[in-house]
């Protein structure tokens, strides 16, 4: 027996959850897929005294269109969404980053809104939502609100859900039929932990150019940092190697990534500095085939 | 005193109807409650994958999930794998052929991951051999005759 004492809860509705998390506040901690929260209890690294295991909640676990974009319930398991028909575009920016996420044994029980409200730096689903300029739809007592994915990653496992609030999806804007994406990322192993995790989208239009872009890091900070100048930098011109490498080395610059035991910061900018061309460079591909 | 609650889990093709504390894990409640010891503990946080068993028949780590977490759903765990305690799967027939196992404590969860990944892949290169059981830590072998054993389970297993 591992994990400290807990009153465990197992609601089966949206409404019965939020009546807990109002009931017990901090107190209480949300479990989905478990593949993080459960280690952390393991370990005790976490020691809530309520858990609110939501598997139940089946009306969270959804995946499919709402008018033009893609809405992904939050208990949708990754193998789901991994092995979900999806269009080659820039939505494939999601398998293509599940690929990264642990094992298949992790993924057949991980969760996509777990991942996100988890947010760890180094995962690779909060950069693939970035990249793509998701929205999270986040349930409280007051309603329903939408909080765009550039607010909503707040720091270190920091969202922009509150305490009483739940996040029940992802939704996921439409973009150009000719777009394409690539998730590439350097781990020690494969399935660990990404040291730099680079998710991209990219649209072609009529002449070549890039029509529009979405350009996320995972690993290098807090938080995924979306690579705003790249992106702006690109949007308009041709999808030059030139280029790409000159955005990416001075977005590589500005960066403060951790250091650790793993890799120093430099390491990880070196990184970067490889790894956003490739995956610009995929996309493009991607796009034009 | 811990809370409990009453649960009802299918393990190869078995009901075992059982009260557990909420904080015990799928993998503890395997050995220690109802005696079922071939599914191995090792990290206890995910890593290693020696708890892995068959969840509805996909692959997961018993280590993360709870026990109550299990209640209604059907598991099948590495006793589970041969027809018969006289006989072996096929898959364990190829690794005690091509010594795919040195102490064994990894062993039950690379049974696991390999019938689970046979069952999906026919012929698989080496390379996806060896991804595939990336999620599965051996300390002892050096991992090439575990992915001998896996080519040859390949062969052997009909399905």
């Amino acid at each position: 027996m591992k994990p400290a004492p807990f009153d465990y809860f197992d609601p089966t509705t949206v409404e019965e959850t939020l009546g807990l998390l109002g009931e017990f506040g901090d107190e209480a901690k949300l479990l989905a897929g478990g593949q993080s929260l459960l280690p952390m209890l393991n370990l005790r690294l976490a020691r809530p005294s309520k858990l609110v295991d939501i598997n139940g909640v089946t009306a969270l676990a959804h995946l499919g269109t709402d008018g033009d974009d893609l809405l992904i319930g939050a208990l949708t398991r990754q193998r789901t969404l991994e092995d979900a028909d999806l269009p080659d575009g820039a939505w494939s920016v999601l398998p293509r980053a599940l690929h990264h996420v642990g094992h298949v044994h992790i993924r057949n029980r991980g969760t996509v809104g777990g991942s996100i409200a988890h947010a760890d730096p180094a995962a690779e689903l909060p950069a693939a939502s970035c990249a793509l300029g998701a929205r999270m739809v986040i349930r409280g007592p007051s309603g329903e609100r939408e909080v765009p994915a550039e607010a909503f990653f707040r720091g270190y496992f920091t969202t922009a859900v509150g305490p009483d609030e739940l996040l029940t999806a992802i939704r996921v804007p439409p973009w150009p039929t000719r777009s394409g994406a690539a998730f590439v990322e350097v781990a020690r192993r494969h399935g660990d932990f990404a040291q730099v995790g680079v998710a991209a989208a990219v649209a072609i239009g009529d002449e070549g150019e890039v029509r529009r872009a979405g350009i996320a890091v995972a690993g290098v900070a807090t938080e995924p940092v979306i690579a705003v100048a790249v992106v702006d930098g690109l949007v308009g011109q041709q999808p030059a190697a030139a280029l790409v490498e000159q955005l990416a080395a001075e977005f590589a610059a500005g960066l403060t990534p951790p250091a650790d035991l793993h890799g120093t910061a430099e390491y990880r900018r070196q990184l970067v500095r490889h790894l956003l061309p490739r995956a610009v460079d995929q996309s493009v591909r991607a796009a034009l085939t | 005193m811990d809370a409990t609650r009453s649960i009802t889990v299918t393990v190869n093709d078995t009901r075992y109807e059982r009260t557990v504390s909420v904080r015990t894990s799928l993998a503890d409640f395997l050995r220690h409650d109802i005696g079922l010891t071939g599914t191995h503990v090792g990290c206890e946080h995910g890593v290693c994958g020696a708890c892995t068993l068959l969840l509805d028949g996909e692959p997961v780590r018993s280590c993360l999930m709870l026990a109550v977490q299990a209640d209604g759903h059907e598991l099948t765990t590495v006793e589970g794998l041969a027809g018969s305690q006289d006989e072996l799967h096929p898959i364990q027939q190829a690794f005690w052929e091509n010594h795919g196992l040195q102490c064994g404590f990894c062993t039950p969860g690379i049974l696991m991951t390999t019938y689970d990944f046979l069952r999906r892949e026919h012929a698989p290169t080496a390379c996806a051999i060896r991804e595939a059981l990336a999620g599965n830590i051996c300390r002892c072998t050096g991992y090439e005759n575990i992915v001998r054993a896996v080519q040859a389970a390949d062969q052997g297993w009909e399905r």
